[in-house]
């Protein structure tokens, strides 16, 4: 029983980013970047699947630049058996959009026929959450986003979503498509030892073409601009001073 | 061109965040039609066509929409999705759940979160937590939008004479059943409808202490309570309380962060607060720099002072 976790590789969460001056985007050059934090609980909830004799392997695949399987070899650290990378080009103009990655990984889904896609729910750099529920529809499988807890057993998974004021369980056949949440699980850490380890693990390259997959991105980007800013405000003294102001200035309570 | 909008509701009420999708909607295109795809959802239907500008209400009701599965809603909107230029949801996680496998059928992309419709093709939305507003134009037939509902009002609930047309519910996909939920029955305002929200960072150490502590205040002001990601991720408080980049995304008239230090992931969700007012002990701590009122001083002191003061 496979397990496909799709990692992206994305500007790190600690990084303050900047707009470019001529508007075209946000400066990535030198900036350090990272596996989207969703994606590591994916592939931690895949890993221990796998670790409860759930899952036979699991199979990190990532869409992007050749740089991304510095991404593929964290996947392998933290447990994946081998990696794909689909590799686009690295052209500035280019962007890979979550359409064109939901195609190819049901191009993928197609050859590898996993029982499970275990997705994050959102990438922190485009906030689309989106690519999960897209593979899902593509693949003609059920979905459940925002899962907080995964259940396996007779070819069924039950899980757990987080929903507006609460949790609602949903049952459904495999194979399906989940995408992380929070609280799914608390990720391992890499070792040294299991990121040597990883060196030796296979990472088999691949292109849009050879999975038949038109990955021209149907959104342009017009313009980036920085959001504007609030006006400056002040400290207190103390809580008196802080009603008074919020009732005599703000007039909000 | 119409835009159709995919209508949140409880099967009995339209809710808020259909307001603010409406207004967008009717920026997009002309014409705005409702689809209330639910199980015994007359009222929730009737409601719709009271709406100011909507012009028609779509009702789908069966029990394959009894509990709003992605799979049948996203089917019941594909099976209308023709008429349409725009296709509209709202922003939250059940929109959020739905839209994307309505374009992926469609072969479209999809805009996410939306914060301004520039015309008919161009709109805005956030990225990198809000750091950035890209400008984006869709070179698809239809578009499939999910509508940040603090950036639009909400239309008028009353007023509109909409007629209301029934139509087949799609038959159950076979793929996924819904089990049971566990919603916590709140008396507190919804979060992001809140006027006034009380939210609760990591210093408040524990979930005892962050109901302790919060719960007097929010009582006293009539608030929705709020979380940082930190405190959602240590325990201290539920999932569906995080605001944030990856939470809610709120814009109430007074946003009170109580030992929230103010990461930008955080900020993404609350900056659009009219009034922001910090509590945290740390006078560096980078919330200062979005609040209007900051107070340098320990929550667990000054926030119970503010309840007992008059």
């Amino acid at each position: 029983m496979k397990i496909l976790v799709p990692v992206k590789r994305v500007v790190d969460y600690n990084v303050k980013v900047r707009v470019l001056a001529d508007a075209s985007g946000v400066d990535t050059k030198n900036v350090k970047m990272s596996m989207n934090p969703f994606d590591e609980i994916a592939i931690e909830e895949a890993v221990r699947l796998k670790e409860q004799g759930l899952a036979t392997e699991v199979i990190a695949v990532s869409c992007g630049t050749s740089q991304c399987q510095e991404t593929l070899r964290t996947a392998l650290a933290l447990g994946a058996d081998r990696a794909i990378l689909v590799e686009t080009p690295a052209d500035a103009d280019f962007e890979l959009q979550p359409l064109a990655v939901a195609k190819l990984l049901n191009a993928l889904v197609a050859r590898e026929k996993p029982a499970l896609v275990i997705l994050g729910k959102q990438a922190i750099d485009d906030d689309a959450n989106q690519t999960g529920q897209m593979l899902a529809a593509l693949a003609n499988m059920p979905q459940a986003t925002c899962a907080s807890k995964v259940e396996l057993a007779d070819g069924q998974a039950r899980v757990t979503r987080e929903v507006d004021g609460g949790q609602e369980v949903l049952s459904m056949r495999l194979p399906a498509v989940l995408t992380a949440d929070l609280r799914l699980n608390e990720p391992r850490y890499v070792t040294l030892p299991n990121i040597m380890k990883a060196k030796k693990k296979p990472l088999e390259t691949i292109k849009p073409e050879d999975l038949g997959v038109d990955v021209m991105p149907r959104l342009k980007t017009l313009k980036v601009v920085e959001p504007a800013g609030r006006k400056a405000g002040v400290k207190v003294a103390d809580v008196a001073a802080l009603l008074d102001k919020l009732k005599n200035e703000a007039k909000v309570i | 061109m119409a835009s159709l909008v995919i209508a949140e509701h409880n099967h009995a009420f339209i809710l808020g965040a259909t307001l603010h999708t409406v207004t967008a909607a009717a920026q997009c295109a002309g014409d705005v039609h409702i689809l209330v795809a639910g199980h015994n959802a007359g009222p929730a239907a009737a409601a719709a066509s009271h709406i100011a500008g909507v012009i028609k209400v779509i009702h789908a009701d069966g029990e394959s929409l009894a509990h709003g599965l992605a799979e049948n809603v996203a089917q019941q909107v594909l099976a209308l999705a023709g008429n349409y230029s725009h296709i509209l949801f709202a922003a939250t996680p059940s929109g959020k759940n739905i839209a994307p496998r309505v374009a992926a059928s469609l072969d479209v992309a999809q805009c996410s979160d939306i914060t301004k419709v520039v015309s008919a093709d161009t709109f805005e939305r956030p990225i990198y937590a809000g750091s950035a507003i890209a400008t984006v134009q869709s070179s698809d037939a239809t578009r499939v939008l999910t509508v940040r509902t603090t950036a639009f009002g909400a239309a008028a609930s009353l007023g509109g004479a909409a007629a209301v047309e029934t139509v087949a519910a799609v038959a159950e996909s076979g793929l996924c059943s819904w089990v049971t939920s566990e919603i916590a029955k709140s008396t507190r305002p919804d979060l992001t409808a809140a006027k006034t929200i009380v939210s609760g960072g990591r210093a408040l150490g524990s979930a005892e202490h962050f109901d302790a502590v919060l719960t007097p205040l929010a009582d006293k002001l009539g608030a929705a309570i709020g979380a940082s990601r930190a405190a959602v991720d240590a325990g201290y408080a539920a999932n569906d309380l995080q605001v944030g980049q990856t939470g809610k995304i709120v814009a109430p008239e007074l946003y009170v962060a109580c030992g929230i230090s103010g990461a930008i992931q955080h900020l993404a969700g609350m900056k659009d607060a009219k009034v922001i007012v910090a509590i945290n002990k740390d006078a560096e701590a980078p919330i200062f720099s979005v609040a209007d009122y900051g107070l340098v001083e320990d929550l667990f002191v000054a926030v119970p002072l503010w309840v007992q003061t008059a």
